[in-house]
């Protein structure tokens, strides 16, 4: 039984952990009231920050995706000039503040390029901002999830699929983004919470406007301005609550069985 | 028909300098070598997976050195078997067949049946063992009719009585059709599956 007490010393030191994001929910929990929770619930303002946020962090995650696919893969397999460069930048995302993100979008808006794209597509202080401000994290995080995916993932099977007549597109398609289907999973579970979660940058780029640019993280900042603490914490609970089942029906999709 | 004129490979420190030698047609031939000395290189520079830095490859006298892999007609069956795990056994065979949107059924029923297959056939090609999964890999090489077999060390997980299967299989293969076959190993006793050794091609 040496490896039940192993467990147990593990469980001791990984457990402070749980503990810890334990006590923060129940806390939250004994800040507000259940009436709160149905007044946030009902409240048409907040309904419609609760569907910005799960449509703006659904596209987020899927155009976070369609670039983290290509890019992971190109970085885990391909040899390029500045690739280390390549590397490096995307990696910007994860460490800028998520302030600096968000004047840093606006500073691009200003400029020729961006006006442009707003001529096309008007973005700043608009709902597709939100997408947008969101995008610019979470890109990194589908990237960096995909690199490593690609990375763990044999060529080898592509390239008999290219003996057996493949084009390099096919043998992608068909053997190496089958082969890295969990880690897509991962990619888009990992970004959608962190999607559904985005503050600093939604808050600087697209403002708080109600029912236009409002999303739940920034509703949460809305109250507590006020001073509303109750509703505040029911807003926080309502996205616990509301990731809780996206991450649950993500999981129910990779069972983490070995297949 | 293989034929290797003055292949050379460099890649970091490793270095594969002037390879010159020519399998006949319908022949199989056995290259031995110690391990890591250049042998899956060789392999991967007929298959068309690794650009060399001198030389020409022929395939029945056909130079091949800038064609792509798929447009080889070499059947390819690496050291480590790389099934393709998200399909079927029979879907792995199949491919070749089916890349080229050509049909598949008969063909894949056959190889099944004389690799000892086909009660696998629907299994996805997860959780295989070791002989069953290089059985697949040779199946997958075999089934689209390649003009030229690459095997690299086919025998690691067989025992002796599927060795001698697969061999015979080899040989029978080679009688229904023009196949030649260039099979790398390190093991001396796969000498004897061939009608032609080749040694001392990698000098130290």
């Amino acid at each position: 039984m040496r490896v039940r007490g192993f467990h147990w010393a593990l469980g001791l030191i990984g457990g402070g952990y749980v503990v810890l994001v334990a006590a923060m929910l129940l806390a939250d929990l004994s800040a507000t009231s259940p009436g709160h929770l149905l007044a946030a619930f009902r409240t048409p303002e907040i309904r419609a920050a609760l569907a910005l946020s799960l449509a703006s962090s659904a596209a987020s995650t899927v155009l976070s995706l369609a670039v983290g696919v290509p890019l992971g893969y190109l970085l885990a397999r391909a040899r390029f000039p500045g690739r280390g460069l390549v590397e490096l930048l995307v990696d910007v995302p994860l460490v800028l503040p998520p302030l600096v993100v968000g004047v840093s979008l606006l500073l691009v808006m200003r400029g020729p390029f961006g006006r442009a794209v707003h001529e096309v597509i008007p973005l700043v202080y608009e709902p597709a901002g939100v997408v947008l401000a969101q995008f610019a994290v979470c890109g990194a995080f589908a990237t960096r999830t995909l690199r490593t995916t690609f990375t763990h993932l044999s060529p080898r099977t592509e390239q008999v699929a290219r003996t057996l007549g493949c084009t390099p597109w096919q043998a992608f398609k068909l053997v190496a983004l089958p082969e890295a289907s969990r880690g897509v999973l991962a990619a888009a579970t990992l970004t959608w919470a962190r999607a559904f979660g985005e503050f600093g940058p939604v808050l600087v780029f697209a403002g708080v406007t109600r029912n236009k640019t409002e999303v739940l993280p920034t509703t949460i900042y809305l109250e507590l301005s006020v001073g509303d603490l109750e509703t505040a914490m029911a807003v926080s609970l309502l996205m616990v609550a509301v990731s809780f089942a996206v991450l649950l029906a993500l999981r129910r999709l990779a069972p983490e069985t070995p297949a | 028909m293989i034929e290797l004129r003055d292949i050379a490979v460099q890649q970091g420190a490793f270095a594969l300098a002037g390879v010159t030698f020519r399998v006949a047609a319908g022949a199989h031939a056995v290259v031995m070598g110690p391990t890591g000395c250049g042998k899956t290189t060789l392999l991967e520079v007929i298959a068309g997976l690794r650009r060399p830095t001198r030389g020409r490859v022929l395939l029945d006298g056909d130079d091949v050195t800038d064609r792509d892999p798929a447009a080889r007609h070499v059947g390819y069956v690496p050291q480590e078997a790389a099934v393709f795990r998200t399909m079927t056994v029979r879907a792995n065979l199949a491919f070749g067949l089916t890349v080229r949107g050509r049909p598949s059924g008969p063909t894949v029923a056959a190889l099944a049946e004389r690799l000892k297959l086909t009660h696998l056939l629907d299994r996805r090609a997860v959780g295989l063992s070791g002989g069953e999964a290089q059985r697949v890999a040779l199946g997958r090489a075999l089934a689209f009719g390649p003009r030229v077999l690459l095997l690299d060390e086919p025998f690691n997980a067989a025992d002796a009585a599927t060795r001698a299967d697969l061999i015979a299989l080899l040989t029978d293969e080679r009688a229904r059709r023009p196949l030649t076959i260039l099979h790398v190993t390190h093991d001396r006793s796969d000498g004897t599956a061939a009608d032609a050794v080749l040694t001392n091609l990698f000098p130290p």
